[in-house]
């Protein structure tokens, strides 16, 4: 029912797309590029995509087709005197899954009630901290999905259904994003990307969809996220707190058949600003455990601490470099490893992770070819992200690109993602 | 005696007058260079670009530009505002310039989809701005400690200065040559010259109108010899001292461009 729904919605869109789009395209060649909506004070905008990709080995617990959709983003804008209303959604046919879904990435107001404070409300897409695709005091919802099928990078960033209150002082800034109920991370469950089973020993995927017991209920299990901030001299100053949920199960019922979602407490810093003809940036972060504080508890993640280090500079003619160190700690792992059942694979107390990003413009900076590498010493594997994007036209782009996982084990972070090696090619109009 | 005082006097003026239409080359690239890129205290415009390649394809830009000058003469913040392309709309650049040696300017990109404040790396201040045939030098002005002035003519309307850059290695020019209007300090024409003494590159001042009491190109085309491509740049809705609060060029303006970007 549901389903159908959907579908027609996604119909209706794409037909009312095909009626406007030619309107804007003519109207584009004129002064203004007005649209149908020139009457009202509406922006509309959005984007038509075809994307497609395979595995590149088999996995037998998964399709062969990664990622095939038809992708229909309406974005519309208005800005009024009282504030600005935004409405953003996608409608798209997903082959893989043999369904059509509507996403809606952004609906909300933006006002500025008072000449230090804005307010925005509704669901948005929140980012902060300084990591380049490495998130410490960030904890607004990925979408891990998306991010390794070969989507847009933009789809890494779930929407929060959240209200974000910003004071701007002339000593400092603060930031507070009030999530009334727990948004968790679009995470891996098996669904699309096989995984390691720590339950099984074995990797798993459509066989063993991950089933999670989530706090779900309004305003009681909500959460809250802020940042204090201060520009010095172009140094960027934060410091972060936050107080909700893992944003992907970090820990199972005592019967071992649900996922849950602990409490979770996170306090951190990060600085960052120019260094020598670059930028670096350092940050740091406490994940406090809160329901299992002292690390007894094997069916609970224990707290960690969470640094990182990073260095991007221009390196050539149109190509920039960026490195990144992160650390991450398990705290209390001796409780860790003598709680562990017999048979599980441990993870080690330490897990080293290095990425590098190289991006290269050419061809008047219409055609990118950037590749993303990480890399993690400890744990003996890495994930490679490269890609080519050229613009054809001011219009249209083409992509290529691949997520690439190796690994020693099939327990480790990146290694249990093996058997998910996928090429893509997309094409994107915008309008 | 009287006479004499005449005489004395008729030579100062003269002097003065001899100064005022043949200034020493410093004073003309320094008023070249407030004309171009510091009129009023601060300032606001519509860019349209238009990119033409070699093959004759066309590619357009299309943004507002906001701009407040810390010092005349010295630093500048610029808000960039991106309508077009699509892809790049709601973009915002920030660059919080620098003329003091050995400090690169700070620059950060908004990315509206991610709401992604991200740090821009990028130090060579010679490469193609918006993939245009504009440098980011070209947009946001090149130091005049750079290069050593030299006037090579004066015609009936144009200075001629020829600028040499002091380090070599850091820059693809071996000098350039840029006319100036000797009535209204604007640059008329530059020519880059390769190591080779081979023009390569010019930008040329196609309208000039004076807005606000403030002589302004309106128009400029950079045409790269080399690669046959262009770049026709447009100015509109420009507009001075419009009291921009120093608060636009902040993380708060760069999520949530103020209004005066937008329209």
């Amino acid at each position: 029912m549901t389903k159908s729904i959907v579908i027609r919605t996604f119909l209706l869109i794409l037909a009312a797309a095909a009626v406007m789009l030619p309107e804007r395209a003519t109207a584009s060649e004129g002064d203004r590029g007005e649209s149908l909506f020139s009457e009202l004070p509406v922006e509309m905008h959005g984007f038509y995509e075809m994307r497609g990709g395979y595995r590149t080995r088999k996995d037998k617990y998964e399709k062969d087709m990664s990622i095939m959709e038809n992708r229909f983003q309406l974005d519309l804008y208005s800005y009024l005197d009282w504030g600005d209303i935004r409405f953003k959604g996608d409608a798209y046919g997903d082959l893989v899954t043999e369904k059509g879904y509507f996403d809606m990435r952004e609906a909300n107001v933006f006002l500025r009630p008072l000449d230090y404070m804005d307010l925005k409300a509704g669901r948005q897409i929140l980012t902060w901290g300084t990591g380049d695709l490495i998130f410490i005091n960030d904890l607004f919802p990925k979408d891990w999905q998306s991010f390794f099928i070969g989507r847009d990078t933009e789809y890494l960033k779930a929407p929060s259904d959240a209200a974000k209150v910003s004071l701007f002082g002339d000593w400092v800034n603060l930031d507070i994003a009030y999530t009334p109920r727990f948004d968790h991370d679009r995470f891996i469950r098996g669904q699309r990307i096989s995984y390691w089973n720590s339950n099984l020993g074995r990797l798993a995927g459509q066989d063993a969809i991950v089933h999670t017991d989530k706090p779900n209920e309004w305003f009681r299990d909500s959460e809250i996220a802020g940042r204090l901030y201060k520009n010095i001299e172009n140094y960027e100053l934060a410091f972060y707190g936050y107080h909700g949920y893992w944003k992907s199960p970090g820990g199972q019922t005592a019967t071992m058949t649900q996922a849950i979602f602990p409490d979770l407490n996170v306090y951190g810093t990060s600085l960052r600003g120019s260094v020598g003809k670059g930028i670096g940036n350092v940050e740091f972060g406490y994940y406090e455990s809160a329901d299992d504080q002292s690390g007894r508890n094997a069916l609970v993640n224990n707290s960690e601490m969470r640094y990182l280090i990073g260095y991007a500079q221009e390196i050539g003619k149109d190509l920039t470099m960026g490195v990144q160190y992160y650390l991450e700690q398990m705290l209390d792992y001796g409780r860790y490893k003598n709680r562990l059942a017999p048979g599980f694979a441990a993870r080690d107390e330490y897990r080293h992770l290095i990425t590098l990003r190289l991006t290269k413009l050419l061809m008047n900076q219409n055609l990118r070819c950037s590749l993303f590498t990480y890399y993690s010493p400890s744990d003996e594997d890495a994930y490679m992200r490269p890609n080519l994007n050229y613009k054809v036209s001011d219009n249209l782009a083409v992509e290529t690109g691949a997520n690439v996982f190796f690994g020693d084990h099939s327990h480790t972070f990146f290694g249990q993602f093996q058997n998910n090696s996928n090429i893509y090619a997309g094409m994107r109009y915008s309008f | 005696m009287k006479s004499v005082w005449k005489a004395v006097l008729f030579l100062g003026l003269a002097s003065v007058v001899a100064a005022a239409e043949k200034p020493d080359v410093e004073t003309i690239v320094n008023k070249a260079n407030i004309v171009a890129y510091y009129q009023g205290k601060d300032g606001k415009a519509t860019v349209k670009m238009e990119i033409t390649n070699k093959q004759g394809q066309k590619r357009t830009r299309e943004f507002n530009i906001l701009r407040k000058d810390v010092k005349d003469g010295g630093d500048q913040k610029y808000f960039v505002y991106f309508q077009r392309p699509a892809d790049v709309r709601k973009m915002v650049y920030l660059v919080d310039k620098h003329t003091d040696k050995d400090r690169d300017d700070d620059r950060w990109l908004y990315m509206p989809g991610l709401d992604l404040v991200k740090r821009i790396a990028a130090s060579d201040k010679r490469t193609s701005f918006v993939g245009s045939d504009f440098l980011y030098e070209d947009i946001s002005g090149r130091s005049l400690d750079d290069d050593t002035h030299e006037l090579i003519e004066t015609t009936d309307k144009l200075f001629v200065v020829k600028n040499v850059p002091k380090l070599p290695d850091t820059v693809e020019f071996g000098y350039y040559n840029v006319s100036i209007d000797r009535k209204t300090y604007v640059p008329m024409k530059m020519e880059f010259y390769d190591k080779n003494d081979k023009l390569y590159r010019t930008i040329e001042s196609t309208k000039v109108e004076e807005i606000q009491g403030f002589p302004t190109v309106v128009k400029s085309v950079v045409t790269n010899l080399q690669t046959g491509s262009k770049t026709e740049m447009e100015f509109g809705k420009v507009q001075y001292d419009i009291n921009l609060d120093e608060s636009i060029f902040t993380e708060r303006y760069l999520r949530r461009p103020p209004r005066e970007a937008i329209r």
